[in-house]
């Protein structure tokens, strides 16, 4: 994890008061990420940069912008063959 | 178990980058013309050069790094100021670990000033400064603030709650919307298009850059950090460009929304008011300097000290292309200093200093032979 004060996606494990644990994967697990200025809870993925979360990430948008360029790609693709 | 840390593996899937490369480089081919894109986010420079995305775009197509390193952009003369009244008064700077390796005006960082007898402690965040501040309480603490709308918050957040009575700050802060804006308006460059910065978007939202749009319409895309984005966001711009129909798009639908993270704007937002700001590099630019508001008077360090804050052009030491870097108009290896004289290890300008400058991205990566296409 070159760049732990740029902004990286972790789990929050653990929200007390202000503060949370992050888990961002491979071994790493941080505390005392401040919380408080996003709506997030137990289980949600956030983005931390500078030691706090700075919004909680969604899954779902993350699959569908996936999702979408596959099919623009599998589209123009087949345009490209015909 | 859901697990995004699996999706966000897909988003450097090397097959989905090959055909988004085959359907830029089919674009490029239409275009004909040079295209240059700007992107204003040292991050975005890591993932660009880290993942060798210029070497796979058509010869047509160049993506340039603009403005996107808070610690590049921090005012020498703040350096100065901070290291003079630190020595004087007899304050402890806290700081982030970049900022304490920049050079003032004299070539003087806050490091350097150690062996002045500068007490200097580094930290990840602000929690780690309070926490510093609370057990040392027989000494006066200065935080120097540096950083992007993305780092503002957490200092708002923590000034509300009340901060230890020793401890003060000097912001430097600078919001990022402006700066895009002023890059619009350069005549001497003409971008294209723009890969709009993910984090600091996260937090402001896209609404601030539609006043900058509508004056001077460009494609922009807000883009995320993994290769798969930055190589989506190169192809929607490429799109509206070849389609004459410009818009500000989001690729970076997981964590930009249109109005921002209102929570933490408006926590920075009663804590300061947005000024004219110096960019290094630049000049000043309107609207773009978190400052505190006056009822924050007795934490504001430039108040109780009765400090000037910079407006005059700033200094670049002899040599150094930095001013140009900045805003994109040259790269590294265009700098006769890059890895001769300045290097990670002894950097000179501030682009070397920080790990989001560009000259610090590519030295790390040993680019070497990167030439300016355009």
């Amino acid at each position: 994890m070159p760049q732990m004060c740029l902004g990286y996606p972790g789990r929050v494990i653990e929200i007390k008061g202000d503060f949370a644990k992050v888990d961002f994967g491979g071994g790493v697990i941080k505390d005392n990420i401040l919380i408080s200025l996003v709506d997030a809870k137990v289980g949600d993925y956030v983005i931390v940069h500078a030691g706090y979360a700075i919004q909680v990430l969604s899954e779902e948008e993350a699959r569908k912008t996936l999702e979408l360029w596959r099919s623009i790609l599998e589209s123009e693709e087949g345009e490209e063959r015909v | 178990m859901s697990n995004l840390f699996e999706l966000l593996k897909q988003y450097r899937d090397p097959v989905l980058a090959r055909r988004l490369i085959d359907r830029i480089r089919a674009l490029a081919k239409r275009l004909e013309e040079r295209v240059l894109i700007m992107h204003v986010c040292g991050t975005h420079e890591w993932t660009i050069t880290h993942y060798g995305i210029r070497y796979v775009l058509p010869e047509n197509i160049e993506v340039r790094a603009g403005p996107g390193c808070p610690v590049c952009i921090l005012p020498a003369q703040d350096i100065d100021t901070v290291i003079d009244l630190a020595l004087e008064e007899r304050l402890s700077v806290i700081a982030y670990g970049d900022v304490s390796r920049a050079r003032g005006t004299m070539g003087l960082s806050l490091e350097d000033a150690r062996s002045l007898g500068l007490d200097l402690r580094i930290v990840y965040s602000l929690q780690d400064a309070i926490t510093i501040a609370k057990r040392e309480s027989n000494k006066r603490f200065l935080f120097f603030g540096v950083g992007f709308d993305t780092t503002c918050p957490s200092t708002a957040y923590m000034v509300l709650k009340g901060p230890p009575s020793n401890m003060m700050f000097y912001s430097c802060y600078r919001y990022v919307p402006p700066s895009v804006g002023w890059l619009l308006e350069l005549k001497d460059l003409e971008i294209e298009g723009f890969i709009t910065p993910g984090h600091s978007g996260t937090v402001t939202g896209m609404e601030p850059y539609k006043k900058y749009f509508d004056r001077n319409p460009k494609p922009m895309v807000f883009s995320g950090f993994e290769p798969i984005d930055v190589l989506i966001s190169i192809l929607m711009i490429l799109r509206q460009i070849v389609k004459r129909e410009y818009k500000i798009e989001n690729e970076y639908t997981r964590s930009v929304r249109w109005e921002g993270n209102t929570i933490a704007m408006s926590t920075a937002l009663r804590v300061f008011k947005l000024e004219e700001g110096l960019w290094r590099g630049i000049g000043v630019i309107e609207g773009s300097a978190f400052e505190f508001k006056e009822e924050f008077s007795s934490i504001d360090a430039r108040r109780i000290y009765g400090l000037e804050k910079p407006l005059k052009e700033d200094y670049m030491p002899s040599g150094c292309r930095c001013a140009d870097i900045i805003i994109g108009k040259t790269v590294p290896t265009e700098c006769p200093l890059y890895m001769q004289a300045c290097t990670p290890q002894r950097p000179i300008g501030p682009c070397m200093v920080s790990v989001e400058g560009t000259c610090r991205i590519w030295a790390e990566h040993r680019v070497l032979s990167q030439l300016l296409r355009h």
